[in-house]
């Protein structure tokens, strides 16, 4: 299976958040994967979700698969055009946030999932690309 | 209708002939398959790949008009897998058809060096990407029969017993991996759940050893049994294991060891508001007592 | 023995709505002067560091208030996964079911000095 695109999402408001959850979910049963892998990527999806509308002020989901004929992935791409991250070292790590919450989205999401990308730019925005491979 | 299309539509019967000859040539397994399977196979395949090259260009097989073939060659190839046979054996289905076209392509355009060569580069571009499309989807099937004899071996090894009413012991033996660790761990959660069981004891009295990664799995258990209501015991840490513990600085103030199981069993009958009493009065009474009313 | 309120998530709750919640039953706690508060998250398909704080909140807030929280019916599934996200929800007393935790809000009411000093020993 080649690289493919399965969804965009649109995410502006808290409410987004939710069908990005719902997005997620189907697609991970789609591709067969576990309970438990289908939770933390969903869980993965809400956090990385969060983070666009509430830090990079809205952007888009892209939901896509990745991998060969052997092995697939699911691979989740959050992008924002908003401040960029200063420090991603210390943004990445547990319990650092800006907006008073947990400070669990960066560095949970990237224990929830096998591979983590992120690419920031100050004053241009933030792209983080999430994959879990079967 | 490309040139290559038109010369499996003209000599189809012939290639068909020449390539179960080809096979047989090579080392075709007898035991595993029988002559008139593989003339149907053969058959079956080749019309597909004639509709396939007419309905379309030969040069990408992932396209929408190749996925027939596609379909063929994996089902083929998967129960060859199963059957036993080698991945050359099974490759070699798919590679011994570009003998026989080779010869029909020299026998069309054997005039024509320009047109020779052009068809040849495009048969054989075109025979050795189905064969190694043969070999993906082969080591596919076997991947396949791996995991599952991999799950069966796991759901063996995993034996989440029922101690009590609300009590599960968990006793593990041999070496544990992250991932065998993280499948047991997620069956006991299960039955935590199905089993509606308050304590788990989980008994590490027949392993060897532990690294930092399965001693972390064990305390994600006791920590996401925690959050569901459940508590964990771990019981029979070898004095081995408790030093690595300690020198890897892994935590385990929070959680409840035991050295033993029945030590760890009997914090679990107490925890649930259980105890065990030794009777006073035999339980099958002598025939001259007469105590026994 | 005072009231015990019991509070069962269904949805997928947006944010908004999990805040409106944590507002409200801290509210009715203080109303209603309950001794317990039961929220049953056995539909929850999945918890995130946002709901994940909601619920430590709330076991916050009641303390301070006198009453106790017991949080029942969390899917393995989910229980994972919040650990692997780094949430252990220290301060959250737990069951696995309503009836369990039912009757942990009774014995923990029966007995408040000792739920006094575990409360203290969880944070």
């Amino acid at each position: 299976m080649p690289p493919r695109t399965l969804e965009t999402l649109t995410l502006a408001s808290v409410s987004d958040i939710v069908i990005a959850r719902q997005r997620a979910r189907h697609w991970a049963i789609e591709m067969k994967f576990s309970l438990v892998e289908q939770t933390k990527i969903v869980t993965a999806a809400s956090e990385l979700a969060r983070n666009t509308v509430e830090h990079g002020g809205g952007g888009t989901m892209v939901i896509s698969t990745d991998g060969n004929r052997i092995r697939q992935a699911l691979k989740l791409t959050f992008e924002d055009k908003g401040l960029g991250i200063a420090d991603v070292e210390q943004a990445m790590r547990d319990g650092f946030t800006t907006s008073g919450g947990m400070g669990l989205g960066l560095g949970g999401s990237k224990r929830l999932m096998n591979q983590f990308e992120i690419d920031s730019r100050l004053g241009q925005g933030t792209r983080v690309t999430v994959t879990r491979w079967k | 209708m490309s040139k290559l299309a038109e010369i499996f539509e003209k000599y189809q019967a012939d290639i068909i002939t020449d390539w179960i000859k080809e096979m047989s040539a090579a080392n075709r397994r007898k035991d595993l398959m029988s002559e008139s399977e593989l003339k149907l196979q053969t058959n079956e395949l080749l019309h597909a790949i004639t509709d396939a090259s007419k309905n379309g260009n030969s040069s990408d097989i992932n396209a929408p008009h190749w996925a027939p073939v596609r379909e063929m060659i994996t089902s083929i190839s998967s129960s060859r897998a199963k059957q036993g046979f080698t991945p050359t054996e099974t490759a070699s289905f798919v590679f011994s058809l570009k003998q026989p076209i080779s010869n029909r392509i020299r026998k069309e355009f054997g005039k024509d060096p320009d047109a020779l060569f052009e068809e040849l580069s495009a048969s054989n571009f075109l025979i050795d990407n189905l064969g190694l499309y043969s070999a993906d989807a082969y080591v596919k099937t076997r991947e396949q029969i791996i995991v599952r004899q991999q799950e069966e071996m796991l759901e063996l090894s995993t034996p989440v017993v029922k101690l009590w009413d609300g009590i599960l012991a968990l006793p593990l033996i041999g070496t544990l991996d992250s991932a065998r660790t993280q499948v047991v761990m997620e069956s006991l959660l299960r039955t935590i759940v199905e089993t509606n069981s308050q304590i788990a004891i989980i008994d590490i009295t027949g392993v060897p050893t532990v690294d930092t990664k399965v001693a972390q799995h064990l305390l994600k258990t006791v920590t996401a049994a925690r959050l569901m209501g459940a508590e964990c015991i771990i019981s029979g840490i070898r004095p081995q294991i408790a030093q690595t513990i300690v020198h890897l600085g892994i935590n385990l103030t929070d959680i409840i060891t035991k050295s033993k199981m029945s030590d760890a069993f009997a914090l679990a009958l107490q925890r649930t508001g259980k105890t065990v009493v030794k009777r006073m009065q035999p339980l099958i009474p002598s025939t001259n007592s007469g105590a026994v009313s | 023995m005072g009231v015990f309120l019991i509070v069962t998530i269904q949805v997928d709750m947006h944010d908004q709505l999990a805040m409106k919640l944590q507002d409200d039953l801290t509210s009715a706690i203080a109303k209603s002067e309950s001794r317990g508060v039961l929220i049953d998250i056995s539909s929850l398909e999945i918890v995130d560091s946002f709901i994940g704080r909601m619920l430590a909140n709330i076991a916050a807030m009641s303390r301070v208030l006198d009453a106790h929280t017991v949080l029942v019916g969390m899917q393995p599934a989910v229980a994972i996964t919040l650990v692997e996200l780094g949430m252990s929800l220290p301060g959250v007393r737990t069951a696995l079911n309503v009836e369990s935790g039912m009757a942990l809000l009774h014995s923990l009411s029966d007995h408040p000095k000792e739920s006094e000093e575990d409360a203290s020993s969880d944070t």
